[in-house]
């Protein structure tokens, strides 16, 4: 594919705000996750487990001419469209190109359901006496997917093709893709991409009632690992076509694919993972042999971490660094793509290749792709992978 | 102006008493409906345990984009999805903000993994055997017409064929009051790169627009008006009474001008003009 240039990017994790935040913490081998202390409660008591949560969401309102898309997963939009240059950067596109021709695609699991959960906790009597939402929650535009680029789209005035991609866990690594089509296509110019996800009660209790959720931080890749830990997160990303001779980190390449194969159990094999990955090299004209670090999806649950390990362990040579980041941010889930999409651009600037933090002994699938440590090396090609519920999956190819 | 063209290949429509594309455009061209028909379709892609307890929005999508696909002689395996809900499924979203409310720890872990936006899509995969790519995507009343421009992506970047499907569910509860949809409602097309003998070429343009400038006074617009994926149906209704253009209201001041051409003269595939 014609590569595609990432003049920004940024994201918002438990680690801080913005790109040195997150290169800072992943460094430190400090993790990100804590107790968990968020609804909602069980007899009174938070449900067991570690979470990876933004700091200072709680003071931190929608500036006063967007509050009526107030909640949790539109603060934490605010929040990362802020850091790292972003708002300077959607500006230079619009003055390039017009407001219409910058479109805004945005990954989301659960959006503001966060919102629409408090609502019903605070139901009272309305017309007729039926139970209805408080009067402050009682705002269309935010009990739905869309609330999320519906709201990016308002905040920055944007004005091209906007669309809220929600297919679970691989939401915002497939933004990039449908990113750079609608560039090939024409049908944009720029394209803002990026992906927002929050701690809510639906996922803290539907992943708890999968037994999917540790009671100890996530240890991904780990024999003994337990689960996954949930973490919300933000992040953007500014595509455009690249010019010739152009300095900017590009996409160069992504595979999608499906699982067929069940709604919430990897394929055993991993055909649609390896599916995405062989597909994204292929986009990128590039071998195995090529890539120099590999983020991989590693949410820590036994089944992923067995059938990724193993995929990677046949696709790839045992010089490639592939690590797992989870352990620092936990499982954001809908911002996975976009997050571990930004960890991978700072893995090609920095030649920083992060370790995984939690992996003591690995798993007999792993080989040696998966790496426990840190490494320092400059490296040409570096890989994300994003897989979700539906069996949907996503890996995506940056370069320089 | 980017316009965009593809080969409109097979269609599948099921609304409350119009349960095919065939209903549906007789009832457009002054038919009746069938005030007697089912209340929800049977998908049969699914397995007789998985068809009673699958959502009802996964079963509109499902029929619907199989009858797409056996009117434009597809193979569902081999096609790459596009799944645009304004709203996913309502009933389970009132059934998890409503447990999560009185009693957390019970949540059903089916009924969790079946909340996702994507539910129809994974189902469809599971149910056909593709490995192709399908996404799942909102855009409010704007969610058919930006999962055309994204199928129209799709083709542009060399896919020969994609399935595009729009539907939404009603909205129960507390959340009903505030987020409004009514009955079940599924339309489905399968647009291809080449011509075909007999298809309909559609091309298609963003124009600027004033909000509500869309006209949606069809018979398929008024008989399914109350629900989420309505603002499809000015292209169903144009397309039942072989009108030359349709409209979609594209969202933030646009809209998708669609010109629709019965005998294809055009040459080749999607192209830039």
């Amino acid at each position: 594919m014609e590569p595609v240039a990432v003049r920004a990017w940024t994201a918002t994790t438990a680690l801080g705000s913005g790109v040195d935040a997150q290169l800072a913490g992943l460094r430190s081998g400090r993790s990100g996750l804590r107790p968990n202390d968020l609804g909602p409660f069980v007899d009174g008591a938070p449900l067991s487990c570690f979470v990876g949560r933004v700091e200072g969401l709680e003071d931190a309102p929608l500036p006063a001419h967007l509050a009526h898309w107030e909640c949790r997963n539109n603060r934490l939009a605010w929040m990362a469209l802020q850091a790292d240059g972003l708002p300077g950067a959607i500006g230079d596109a619009v003055r390039r190109h017009g407001a219409g021709r910058v479109a805004v695609v945005v990954g989301t699991s659960t959006s503001a359901i966060g919102a629409t959960e408090e609502a019903y906790t605070r139901l009272e009597p309305g017309a007729g006496g039926t139970p209805s939402f408080p009067p402050d929650l009682a705002r269309r535009a935010v009990h739905t997917v869309h609330a999320l680029g519906a709201f990016v789209q308002e905040a920055t005035g944007l004005q091209g093709p906007c669309m809220t991609v929600a297919t679970a866990c691989a939401s915002s690594a497939k933004v990039f893709a449908q990113g750079a089509r609608l560039l090939h296509a024409g049908l944009a110019d720029a394209v803002l991409v990026g992906g927002v996800d929050t701690l809510c009660g639906s996922v803290l209790y539907g992943f708890n009632s999968l037994q999917l959720v540790a009671r100890e931080r996530c240890r991904p890749f780990d024999v003994a690992r337990g689960g996954l830990s949930l973490g919300e997160a933000g992040g953007f990303a500014l595509l455009e076509r690249a010019g010739p001779g152009d300095d900017a980190l590009k996409l160069r390449g992504y595979g999608e694919s499906s699982d067929a194969h069940h709604m919430s159990h990897p394929h055993p094999e991993g055909a649609g993972a390896r599916l995405a990955m062989r597909d994204a090299l292929a986009r990128a004209g590039i071998g195995a042999a090529d890539l120099g670090y590999l983020n991989l999806h590693g949410t820590a649950t036994p089944a992923n971490d067995r059938v990724e390990a193993a995929v990677v362990a046949a696709m790839f040579p045992g010089t490639l660094h592939a690590s797992s980041t989870k352990g620092w941010t936990g499982h954001t889930l809908g911002a996975a793509g976009i997050v571990e999409s930004v960890i991978a651009l700072i893995a090609l600037r920095e030649g920083f290749l992060p370790g995984t933090l939690g992996l003591a002994t690995p798993d007999p699938a792993c080989g040696p792709q998966v790496r426990p440590e840190a490494g320092n090396t400059r490296i040409d090609y570096a890989m994300n992978n994003s897989f979700g519920f539906g069996g949907n999956n996503c890996s995506l190819v940056f370069g320089r | 102006m980017t316009v965009l063209a593809c080969t409109l290949e097979g269609i599948g429509f099921w609304a409350p008493g119009l349960p095919s594309w065939e209903a549906a455009r007789a009832f457009a061209l002054g038919g009746t409906s069938d005030p007697d028909g089912p209340r929800k379709p049977s998908p049969r892609l699914l397995a007789a345990n998985e068809r009673r307890r699958a959502p009802e929005t996964v079963a509109v999508a499902l029929e619907v984009a199989l009858g797409a696909c056996q009117a434009a002689d597809r193979d569902p395996a081999g096609l790459p999805s596009v799944f645009a809900s304004s709203q996913g499924d309502l009933v389970i979203a009132d059934y998890m903000c409503a447990t999560l409310a009185d009693a957390p720890a019970t949540i059903s872990p089916t009924r969790f993994h079946n909340s996702v936006h994507n539910a129809a899509a994974g189902y469809w995969t599971i149910g056909t055997g593709a490995m192709h790519p399908a996404t799942a995507l909102s855009a409010g009343d704007a969610s058919f017409a930006q999962g055309l421009l994204e199928a129209l992506a799709q083709l542009a970047s060399g896919a020969e064929a994609v399935l595009l499907v729009g539907y939404d569910g009603a909205a129960v509860g507390p959340l009903g009051a505030v987020v409004h949809s009514t009955g079940l409602l599924g339309g489905a097309m399968v647009l291809g790169r080449g011509v075909r003998t007999g298809g309909t070429v559609m091309q298609v343009r963003i124009v600027e627009a004033e909000p509500g400038s869309v006209a949606a006074d069809g018979p398929l617009a008024r008989h399914a008006g109350g629900n989420a994926s309505a603002p499809m149906l000015p292209l169903f209704d144009a397309l039942a009474a072989g009108s030359a253009r349709a409209s979609l209201d594209a969202g933030a001041g646009r809209r998708l001008d669609i010109t629709l051409v019965e005998h294809p003269a055009m040459q080749g595939a999607a192209h830039e003009s």
